[in-house]
C-alpha cells in the first residue's frame, strides 16, 4: 500500500513526492556517512511562553525538569531580545551536532565522538568524567551526571559521573523515527532531516530561505540551522 | 602417643571444616525460563557473556548496530524475573545473585535500566513513563 502510494506521488510531476516515505533502515546494518542528520529551528515559529520540545526530551529520555545548576540539561529554551529594535526571540538550543565537535577534539578518552551519521555521542563505557568536553562546548550543550539514577528509560542509558547531552534521540532515529522535541513542536518550528539529502525537507528549506549557524566564526560546522534569527 | 591424637584430632577438624566450607555460601537461586534458550550453551555463556557483551557495546555505541542476539535488551528481556521484571534488586533476580556469588562487581546496572523495557513501535510512539 505504501509503494502504491509512493508510485501515485511520483506520478504527479517528475522530481515532486507526495508521500515521503520514511524507510528504517535495517537495525543490522550500522550508521552511514551518506546521510548527516540535522535540525532547522524557525524562530519566528517559536513563541517565548512554548517549551514543548523541552518537556518532550525529558520525557523521552528519563530526565528530571532542573531545578539546580548542577542538575542534567540537554535542551534549553533561550531568549534573545534586540535591544535597539526591541524585538524578542525564543529558541531552543541543544547539542548542535556540529561536524567538527570541539568535545570531540579535547576527548582525553575517546569517549566523545561522532558517529558516521553526524550524531555526536557520548559514549558513556568509555567517558571517565572528566568533563573537559563540557568546558570546551561553546554551545554549552554538555551536562554531567552528579547523583546516582535508577529511573533511566531502557533506551536512554545514563549513570552518575558520565557526560551527557542531547543525542537526537539516536534511539528514535535507528528505528525510523524522529527526535521527540521535533515531534512535540505544535507549530512545527523545529524540522528534522538528512542535510545530504537533496529531496529532504530540511535540505529544501535550507536553500530557499536564509539560515545562519551559531557561533559560524568558530567554523566548527554545526548540524543544526537557526531561521529568523 | 599424645602426638598421634593431637594429628588425629587436626585431621578430624580438617575434614568438618572442608565438609562446611561447601555449603558455606549458598548456590544462587533464580528463575529461569526454560521455554527458550539462551544464545550460547549454558557453560560457554557463563565464561563468555562479559566477552559478548563488551564487544556488542562498541558496536552498538560506536557503528548504531542494534538488536541481534547478544543486544543487552535481549538478554534482559528475557532474564529477567517474572516477578519484579528486573534483572537487579533483589536476591534472587537473575544477574544479581549470581554475581553475588561470584563476588563479581555488576556495574552494567548503573547506567542502564535493569527493568525490562516497553516494547518499541516502529511508529515511534513515547515509551510509557515509568
Amino acid at each position: 500500500m505504501i509503494g502504491g502510494a509512493a508510485a501515485l506521488g511520483a506520478l504527479i510531476a517528475p522530481g515532486v513526492r507526495l508521500v515521503e516515505v520514511a524507510a528504517a533502515r535495517p537495525a543490522s546494518e550500522g550508521a552511514s556517512s551518506k546521510v548527516r542528520w540535522g535540525l532547522l529551528i524557525d524562530a519566528n515559529r517559536c513563541s517565548p511562553d512554548c517549551k514543548e520540545c523541552v518537556l518532550a526530551c525529558e520525557q523521552e529520555n528519563g530526565l528530571k525538569s532542573p531545578t539546580r545548576s548542577t542538575d542534567a540539561q540537554w535542551i534549553r529554551k533561550v531568549d534573545l531580545k534586540d535591544l535597539k529594535s526591541g524585538r524578542a526571540l525564543s529558541v531552543p538550543v541543544m547539542c548542535q551536532h556540529c561536524a567538527e565537535p570541539p568535545c570531540v577534539d579535547v576527548c582525553p578518552t575517546g569517549a566523545s565522538f561522532k558517529r558516521a551519521d553526524g550524531i555526536v555521542l557520548v559514549d558513556r563505557h568509555t567517558c571517565i568524567g572528566c568533563r573537559y568536553c563540557v568546558m570546551a562546548c561553546p554551545y554549552k550543550a554538555r551536562s554531567f551526571v552528579h547523583e546516582p539514577l535508577t529511573t533511566q528509560k531502557a533506551d536512554v542509558p545514563r549513570g552518575k559521573g558520565c557526560v551527557e547531552s542531547c543525542t537526537l534521540c539516536v534511539h528514535r532515529i535507528d528505528r525510523g523515527d524522529g527526535p521527540a522535541c521535533a515531534k512535540a513542536c505544535p507549530t512545527q518550528a523545529i524540522v528534522f532531516g538528512d542535510l545530504n539529502d537533496p529531496d529532504s525537507e530540511i535540505t529544501r528549506r535550507v536553500r530557499e530561505v536564509r539560515t545562519v549557524q551559531l557561533r559560524a566564526d568558530l567554523k566548527v560546522d554545526p548540524g543544526v540551522r537557526y531561521a529568523g534569527l | 602417643m599424645r602426638w598421634r591424637s593431637v594429628l588425629v584430632a587436626m585431621l578430624a577438624c580438617q575434614v568438618s571444616l572442608a565438609a562446611s566450607a561447601a555449603g558455606r555460601v549458598p548456590e544462587p537461586q533464580f528463575e529461569v525460563d526454560k521455554s527458550t534458550t539462551c544464545v550460547a550453551p549454558r557453560d560457554e555463556i557463563r565464561r563468555t557473556h562479559m566477552d559478548l557483551l563488551k564487544h556488542r557495546r562498541d558496536e552498538t555505541v560506536r557503528a548504531g548496530i542494534r538488536g541481534g542476539k547478544t543486544s543487552l535488551e535481549t538478554c534482559i528481556d528475557c532474564h529477567a524475573g517474572k516477578r519484579t521484571g528486573a534483572v537487579t534488586g533483589s536476591p534472587d533476580a537473575f544477574c544479581q545473585s549470581c554475581h553475588a556469588y561470584a563476588g563479581v562487581q555488576l556495574d552494567c546496572f548503573e547506567c542502564h535500566q535493569a527493568r525490562r523495557g516497553p516494547v518499541q513501535q516502529a511508529s515511534g510512539t513515547s515509551p510509557a513513563p515509568k
